[in-house]
């Protein structure tokens, strides 16, 4: 007994410390962790996202020296997309008072988003997440700009009108919608079927058991029997290249099949060869270099050896792009942030507000050196979303490339359906806590 | 030397045939009893509580559990996660249905439902042994996993498809929910899990443990001696998942908050808590602890323990470390001692006892 004891005491003893032995170290900087994945079955997409999310941060610390003259401290924790070591993450990151969280997993995101407004820490799930906290009032701490899963199904369905030709050409088609057989793979749904009755046409559904995400052959014999106009996959990890496989392999048009923008890696298509070209995801972000931002990363990051990115030609994927783009929401909202209060060194709540403030207008883009990079983005008060517009991105056998114009998810059919969830969230969580911080005027 | 027993005698049945015969031990258990109540609430910090003791807690319950049922029965399982899930889905639906109810009784309470389902899949046991009975047992996660996502009656129709665990309060003190404090939480758990092992203990060591451990020796045998062998091996499983039922619902209520099944009663669960028994010790409660930390704790102290000594590791690189050291230190220990750690810790006693004259 008396070893054990010993034992737990040594334990104890260096894990008590622990959190207190990095405080950020200088005065004036603010501390920004990122949760990231680069180990573990997601880290194909794990890896891009986290170089981006990176790299743009310590870019605007080479060049700018920071936001508003304050340095960010950056720190990685590495959740290897589990939901525990995720929650580990947030523990040893919140004592050192983070201006916000970026779980980057649905699963963690949410297991914070109760803890975010008792800690003060705002949490953004970019296009990811709980889609019902898009209502401010209900989450005033979460956000989840620019899109969330039911305006993608909505951009989805608004593509396929375009396609064949109007709204009204819809009656009598058939959709598809692969989707993960999980939380995340099934929140579509209810959005579809609704747009379903509303334009006449049929949606079938194909789950696959997350234990099958490489094993699609039987839901692929039902697919062929099918033959659905479109398909929509709501798909992940190592889900998406197979089901880009499969329908090359069952002769399955790929033109025709279109993901979430979480289907939408290089990696995803590439695993389908020559063949994929045609493969449609959509899409937020542009791909490539050819932006002043993207040439001031090779610039300032990549080319001092300051990034984690080893070739060169991986800058410029989709994915990598995406946690270029997300990253710009977190500087962003700091500025935000800054103004507002006027402080230079902002804390959770302030950044909160900053969210809030979050207008990304064409002009901002361009001064930010992403014009044309990313549609501008507006958060309010009420609106943690914006329902802002996504495209088409295709395949080319190369990259993805811009099909579509920019599209405008349904958001008269996507809100009330988050005002209800998040509604019902509030009433099935008994003492969930009513909205308490005021609104600021938009500037 | 520090376990010489000499002087103490044992003037009575019962003293000669306590669970801790020894003196040092009884000092060792409250010392340890005395920091886990007092000094880790007093001094721990946040990160020590929520990241580090209220899993090792939640562990050592699910691993006591699957430990009764292939350690003490030799009936080996790979459905504990799927049980863990029943009990937390069971407490979920119980408190948001009867939420007036005091939230302990539920959780407690969830545990006879995972108790339930358990015999019913505990009945091909009188047939089927071994590799066989374990493939049937995971029919049993397999099922249930898609049971938990499939039927959104379960989870009451949440759109995110997740538990979401409502704020409960025990003697005005919220301990369920995010406002419940990580002390709160770990203090109510500690005692769950303290309470469930004294009865735990009690059980194997009387007639019904002797008449489990008679099966799993042999169970012809036991059969020839008078021992029913469908009730003994059906209570088995109903105590094991009773165990597993009530770490899950511990699980998802003082230590995640909510999630969803996939995540969290994957069959990777059900395979973590059979290492912690094996690596742990079969056949023997505290070995349940034992693997619990060595399996629960060590990627924590690696991950966080390494840089805060000033090893500077980055993200990635300390989690394939900790695959590679805890993969070596499971073929160590395996090799060096088959019987676990538990085993290991008695050989330690019985050194330290005769020290320093071993003979």
């Amino acid at each position: 007994m008396k070893k054990s004891a010993l034992a737990l005491g040594l334990v104890v003893g260096a894990l008590v410390g622990t959190p207190a032995l990095h405080e950020a170290s200088a005065q004036e900087s603010v501390y920004v962790p990122l949760f990231t994945y680069r180990t573990g079955p997601f880290a194909g997409s794990g890896i891009p996202i986290a170089d981006g999310m990176r790299d743009y941060l310590e870019m605007l610390n080479q060049r700018d020296g920071g936001i508003g003259g304050v340095k960010i401290v950056i720190e990685e924790c590495e959740t290897g997309y589990d939901t525990k070591k995720g929650v580990e993450c947030y523990e040893a990151v919140k004592d050192k008072k983070p201006v916000l969280t970026n779980p980057y997993s649905t699963g963690i995101t949410l297991q914070l988003i109760p803890r975010a407004s008792v800690d003060k820490i705002p949490m953004l799930s970019m296009a990811y997440g709980l889609s019902a906290s898009a209502d401010g009032t209900v989450f005033p701490w979460i956000f989840n700009p620019p899109a969330t899963y039911w305006d993608g199904a909505s951009v989805m369905v608004t593509y396929m009108a375009q396609q064949l030709g109007g709204f009204d050409k819809l009656k009598g088609k058939k959709l598809g919608l692969i989707h993960l057989d999980a939380p995340f793979g099934k929140e579509p749904i209810p959005l579809l079927e609704n747009l379903a009755k509303e334009y006449g046409f049929e949606l079938k559904l194909y789950p696959i058991a997350a234990a099958d995400m490489q094993n699609q052959s039987g839901t692929w014999l039902a697919i062929r029997r099918d033959r659905p106009d479109f398909i929509y996959n709501q798909g992940f990890g190592a889900m998406n290249p197979t089901a880009v496989k499969e329908a090359i392999r069952n002769n399955y048009p790929v033109g025709k099949m279109v993901g979430v923008w979480w289907a939408g890696g290089d990696d995803d298509a590439r695993g389908g060869g020559a063949e994929a070209k045609g493969y449609k995801a959509l899409s937020f972000n542009q791909t490539g270099v050819d932006y002043p931002v993207m040439q001031d990363i090779i610039k300032h990051v990549f080319d001092k050896k300051l990034s984690k990115v080893e070739n060169r030609n991986r800058i410029g994927e989709a994915l990598y792009n995406r946690g270029v783009y997300n990253s710009m929401l977190i500087a962003e909202a700091i500025r935000t942030a800054q103004r507002i209060t006027g402080k230079k060194v902002v804390d959770g709540a302030d950044v909160r507000r900053g969210l809030e403030g979050l207008d990304i207008t064409e002009a901002r883009l361009k001064e930010l050196g992403m014009e044309g990079f990313a549609a501008p983005v507006r958060v309010t008060c009420a609106d943690h979303n914006g329902h802002n517009k996504a495209f088409v991105a295709e395949w080319d056998g190369g990259k993805y490339v811009k099909a579509s114009d920019w599209i405008e998810p349904i958001k008269n059919k996507v809100r009330p359906l988050i005002e209800a969830a998040a509604k019902e969230y509030a009433s099935s969580n008994t003492g969930w806590p009513k909205r308490s911080e005021a609104c600021d005027k938009p500037s | 030397m520090f376990y010489r027993e000499a002087g103490q005698f044992k003037t009575s049945y019962a003293a000669d045939m306590a669970i801790f015969p020894i003196l040092q031990d009884r000092i060792g258990l409250a010392v340890i009893l005395a920091i886990a109540f007092i000094a880790i609430p007093l001094f721990g910090s946040n990160f020590l509580i929520q990241t580090v003791m209220i899993p090792f807690l939640v562990f050592a319950l699910a691993a006591i559990g699957l430990n009764i049922l292939t350690g003490y029965t030799g009936l080996i399982s790979l459905g504990s996660g799927a049980f863990m899930g029943v009990g937390a889905y069971a407490c979920y639906k119980l408190t948001t249905i009867f939420p007036g109810v005091n939230i302990i009784v539920w959780i407690l309470a969830s545990g006879f439902f995972a108790a339930a389902i358990g015999v019913v899949f505990g009945l091909p046991s009188l047939r089927i042994k071994g590799f066989y009975l374990t493939v049937a047992t995971l029919a049993a996660q397999f099922f249930l996993q898609w049971s938990f996502v499939r039927i959104p009656w379960l989870y009451n129709y949440n759109a995110s498809g997740a538990i979401e665990v409502p704020q409960r309060l025990l003697a005005g003190i919220p301990v369920t929910g995010a406002n419940a404090t990580p002390v709160t939480r770990y203090l109510v758990l500690l005692s769950i899990v303290i309470l469930l092992t004294w009865i735990a203990s009690n059980l194997v060591h009387g007639r019904i443990g002797r008449s489990w451990m008679a099966v799993r020796d042999m169970d012809i045998a036991a059969e020839l001696m008078g021992i029913r062998l469908l009730p003994a091996k059906l209570l088995s499983f109903a105590v094991s998942s009773f165990y597993c039922g009530v770490a899950g619902a511990c699980m998802m209520f003082l230590w995640y908050g909510g999630g969803e099944a996939n995540d969290a009663f994957n069959i990777n669960q059900s395979f973590t808590i059979l290492f912690m028994v094996i690596i742990g010790g079969l056949g023997s409660i505290i070995g349940s602890y034992f693997g619990a930390a060595f399996i629960s704790i060590l990627p924590t102290a690696l991950k966080f323990g390494l840089p805060a000594m000033g090893i500077a590791l980055s993200g990635p690189v300390a989690e394939h470390l900790n695959y590679i050291i805890l993969g070596v230190l499971i073929l160590f220990f395996l090799i060096v001692e088959p019987h676990g750690l538990a085993r290991l810790w008695q050989v330690g006693k019985q050194k330290l006892r005769v020290w320093p004259f071993p003979y």
